[in-house]
Order: structure tokens, then C-alpha cells, then sequence
């Protein structure tokens, strides 16, 4: 824990030292609203809610999330000082996991950014205000999910273009699989059962319900392993540089 | 101490360290010499539990590398080749972060990264960014890290390497002053290192070792009675290639 601990506050503070941090919250801090106000028509709509800024977000995250993940391992790759932390006497799910939280940490803040809205509709209307922190919940859960994949993405190279470019086209993979376009194209081609299976596979169809205000035990479990299984593989791409992966 | 008994590592088909076996104690300054790709820097990583061997055994102070893996490091301070470190932290934040992780907290930590700048010279670079650093200080902001948990083993790749004659002095005389109480494993290619601090000298070539002496002893089984005498020697390269005259340039047409 202590080890967990002393990586996240660096991994967090090294956020914030370049410009990257602000960067990208600023971008946040600009795009979401406006994707809301301009695309999703959220002062037109006549409704009380934020469903302008949900619609919009999960593919604002499958841009943003890979974009502050990209550094995580690439850059220790890099730099040299993956040899330097791997010589240390850090276990290697704390390093993962540590830095993986400094940058949901930053995701989180991202979000919370966008409170201004919630607080405009409520100013305007009578919202469901507890259907839209089931919505916050589950985009927060929706960015660690592109997080730890696009994390796991950046331990297989040390360019973070390439990074960048690996994990926005597994972010894209994981968004777009639960639309009907891809489902019906993929039904039309193969067994029903792939189409079934590529849409349990998607966040978009998972965010959905919870962006509607409803949690489901499924929704968490599946956002939860997806998580793991992202911080599980940074891990594993990690350990194979020291030879175990033999 | 340090003992590694018949390490093996390949990288594909190329068997890099080949049965490399030794083992150092407290209070001595041991060299890993040779030429580049000899298997000095993978055998210094697998000794610090950055690399598996194949084959072998890696112990830190009596703990496996492998299978003791975190008690082995914590006994540990590595410089790596290169010296990397976090380009936007200070080199105070960064000998800081190097204690935390090992468990150092409040006055201990602050205390201890004081004794480690000041050990390294750091002076009022310590408070710049390492990015920002020549590559003397960074070498040292490195260094500085590596020692700030008083570890009672040293493994540091290429300690001196592009720092300027005053700053190698300096690291020299650290390393002397901690040698007494640690087992200090360095890899260089400066032969006047090896002769200043090392107390023994192991010959490193294609993987194996040709040679495992004290300097003095080395310098004897030279023709010349020259420690590069010797290493040429022992690496394979004749006195004849090394004095051979370059192939004069063709003169351009003008």
C-alpha cells in the first residue's frame, strides 16, 4: 500500500507538472458542453435533464481517455525509467493500479468539471437529479473501462502516438460494437450468436442503462472486469519485459 | 553481497551472459569490464530483478532476485545505464519518491534525501527540473537516488560516464567513502576508474567471464603491464589492431 501510495501521488503529480493535465481538462471543460449545447441541443430540448451531454459522451471519452493513458508505460519506456521502477521494490499491480487511479483520478475531476450543467438545469427545471449521478457514476465507470485498456495499449510500445492510435481503435472496437449499423452488419455476415455476443461486449449498451438512471448488477460487473482485465494485461505486458512472461 | 551463480540470458538466438558466476562482499568495489555487448549491463539487470534469467541464480544480500524479488531490491540501490530519470520531477522530488516507495516517511525522508543530494552535489540544481539538468547533474540526481535509502548494495552502470573530470572525481570519492560499509558493483569502460576505486576487476566477453582478478593483479598478466594492455588481451583485440593507422582519406578532385 505504501507503494501504491508513493506511485500515485507521483503518477498524479506528474500529471500536473507538464501541461497535460491542464490541457486536457481544459479541452474537457470546453468539448463537453459544447457537445451538449451544439449537437445535443440541451437548452432546445424543452426537457429538464442532461441526456444531451450522456449522448455525446461516450464518444468524447473513446477520444480523451486514450489521449491521457497514452503516456503511462510508453513514456517509462521511453525515458528509461521502467528499468528504474522495475528495480524497485514496488509490486507490480500497485504500479499498475496506482497508475491507473492517478489518471481516472483526473478523468473523475474531468467530469465533475461539467457540474456547471447539472446545476443550470436545475436553476431551469426539476430534473431527476438521482438519474444523473446514476449517469455520472456510469460515465465515470465508462472512462476507467477506455482507461485501463488504452494503459494496457501503452505498455506495448514506447511511441505514445502509437499509443494514442492502439487504444482510440479499441476504444472505437468496445463503443461502436453495441450500435445497430455494426450489429446488423455483423448478423447479416455471421451466426446470431457473434452479434449477441459483440453487443455484451459493448460499453455503449452497458453506459446506456445507466445513463437512463438504472443500475444493474451486470452493468457493474462488466465494467468492473474490464477494468481488471485492462490493469491485469498492463501488468502482464509489463512483466514479459522482465522475461517472466517465458 | 552479491552472488550470482551460472546466470544465463538469451535475447532470441544470441546468448547474451553465458554462466556467469561470482559473488562480492562487504567492502569491496568490484568492476565489470568489457567491450560493449559483453553482457555487463544484463548481468547488472538481472542481479536487480529487472531481467529473469533463464537459468542461475541472482541473491541480493541472501535474497533470491526472483523468487525474494522485493526483499532482494530493498537492499538494493541501482544506477541504471543511462542514469533515466523523470524529466519534469527535481532531483529532490525524485530521491524523495525513491524513499517513499521504500517505506521512508517525514523527517526520515526528508532527512534521509538531504544526506543524498548532499552526497551527490546536487547544490541548487536540486531544486530545477531534471529535464532541465546537464547531463552531469542528471547522472547525479540518479545517483542520488540510488543511494538515499543507505542500501548496503550498489549496482551502478557506467557511474562516471559523461561527466566532466572535477564531477568524476566526485563520484569516485563518494563511492570510496561508501565503500567500507557496502558491496558496490560498478560497470565502466574507463580503465583509470577501475585502477582508482575498484579493489577487483572482473573481465567480461561474450557473455562469459575470461578474467577475475584485483587491478594489480590484471595489469601484471599484460605485456605492456597496462590495465588496457590487459583488457585488450583478454577481449580480443590485439595491440596491433588498437595502434593500426587509419586508412588515409582519397583526396576529393578539385
Amino acid at each position: 500500500m505504501i507503494a501504491l501510495w508513493a506511485v500515485y501521488r507521483r503518477e498524479l503529480a506528474a500529471y500536473f507538472e507538464t501541461p497535460l493535465a491542464w490541457v486536457f481538462l481544459t479541452a474537457f471543460a470546453i468539448a463537453a458542453p459544447s457537445f451538449a449545447w451544439h449537437v445535443g441541443r440541451l437548452f432546445e430540448t424543452g426537457r429538464a435533464d442532461l441526456a444531451p451531454l450522456f449522448d455525446y459522451l461516450p464518444w468524447l471519452l473513446m477520444v480523451l481517455m486514450p489521449a491521457l493513458a497514452m503516456r503511462a508505460w510508453a513514456e517509462e519506456r521511453e525515458t528509461g525509467t521502467l528499468e528504474m521502477l522495475l528495480a524497485a521494490p514496488i509490486p507490480l499491480w500497485a504500479a499498475a493500479l496506482s497508475k491507473f487511479l492517478a489518471a481516472w483520478t483526473i478523468a473523475v475531476v474531468a467530469l465533475v468539471l461539467t457540474f456547471p450543467l447539472w446545476i443550470a438545469v436545475n436553476y431551469l427545471g426539476n430534473p431527476d437529479n438521482a438519474a444523473i449521478a446514476t449517469a455520472y457514476f456510469g460515465a465515470a465507470l465508462l472512462a476507467g473501462g477506455y482507461l485501463s485498456v488504452s494503459q494496457a495499449l501503452s505498455a506495448t510500445t514506447s511511441n505514445q502516438v502509437i499509443a494514442f492510435v492502439l487504444a482510440m481503435g479499441a476504444c472505437l472496437i468496445l463503443t461502436a460494437a453495441g450500435l445497430p449499423l455494426v450489429l446488423d452488419a455483423v448478423a447479416a455476415r455471421l451466426p446470431g450468436v457473434f452479434a449477441e455476443a459483440m453487443a455484451g461486449l459493448s460499453a455503449l449498451a452497458r453506459f446506456d442503462s445507466l445513463r437512463r438512471g438504472v443500475i444493474s448488477l451486470a452493468d457493474l460487473v462488466y465494467f468492473l472486469s474490464l477494468i481488471a482485465t485492462g490493469i491485469a494485461l498492463a501488468m502482464a505486458l509489463v512483466d514479459t519485459r522482465r522475461g517472466g512472461g517465458r | 553481497m552479491i552472488d550470482a551463480h551460472d546466470l544465463v540470458k538469451h535475447f532470441g538466438p544470441t546468448r547474451a551472459v553465458d554462466g556467469i558466476s561470482f559473488s562480492a562482499q562487504k567492502g569491496e568495489v568490484v568492476a565489470l569490464l568489457g567491450p560493449n555487448g559483453a553482457g555487463k549491463s544484463t548481468t547488472m539487470r538481472m542481479l536487480t530483478g529487472c531481467l529473469e534469467p533463464d537459468s542461475g541464480i541472482a541473491s541480493i544480500s541472501g535474497h533470491d532476485a526472483v523468487r525474494a524479488r522485493r526483499a532482494a531490491q530493498s537492499a538494493l540501490g541501482y544506477l541504471p545505464e543511462g542514469a533515466p530519470a523523470y524529466p519534469a520531477m527535481t532531483p529532490r522530488a525524485f530521491t524523495r519518491f525513491h524513499l517513499r516507495v521504500r517505506g521512508f516517511t517525514g523527517k526520515a525522508l526528508r532527512d534521509a534525501a538531504e544526506v543524498a543530494l548532499e552526497r551527490a552535489r546536487m547544490g541548487d540544481a536540486a531544486n530545477r527540473p531534471i529535464g532541465m539538468l546537464s547531463k552531469g547533474f542528471k547522472r547525479r540526481a540518479a545517483l542520488a537516488a540510488a543511494i538515499a535509502h543507505d542500501p548496503a548494495v550498489l549496482i551502478l552502470d557506467e557511474p562516471t560516464d559523461g561527466l566532466d573530470p572535477n564531477q568524476k572525481d566526485g563520484v569516485r570519492a563518494l563511492i570510496r567513502m561508501m565503500a567500507p560499509d557496502k558491496t558496490i558493483l560498478i560497470s565502466t569502460h574507463l580503465l583509470d576508474e577501475v585502477e582508482a576505486i575498484c579493489t577487483r576487476a572482473i573481465v567480461i566477453t561474450g557473455g562469459r567471464i575470461v578474467s577475475d582478478s584485483t587491478p594489480a593483479s590484471l595489469i601484471k598478466t599484460a605485456p605492456g603491464n597496462s590495465l588496457a594492455g590487459a583488457f585488450r588481451l583478454l577481449t580480443g583485440h590485439s595491440t596491433e589492431q588498437a595502434t593500426a593507422k587509419p586508412k588515409r582519406r582519397a583526396k576529393r578532385p578539385s
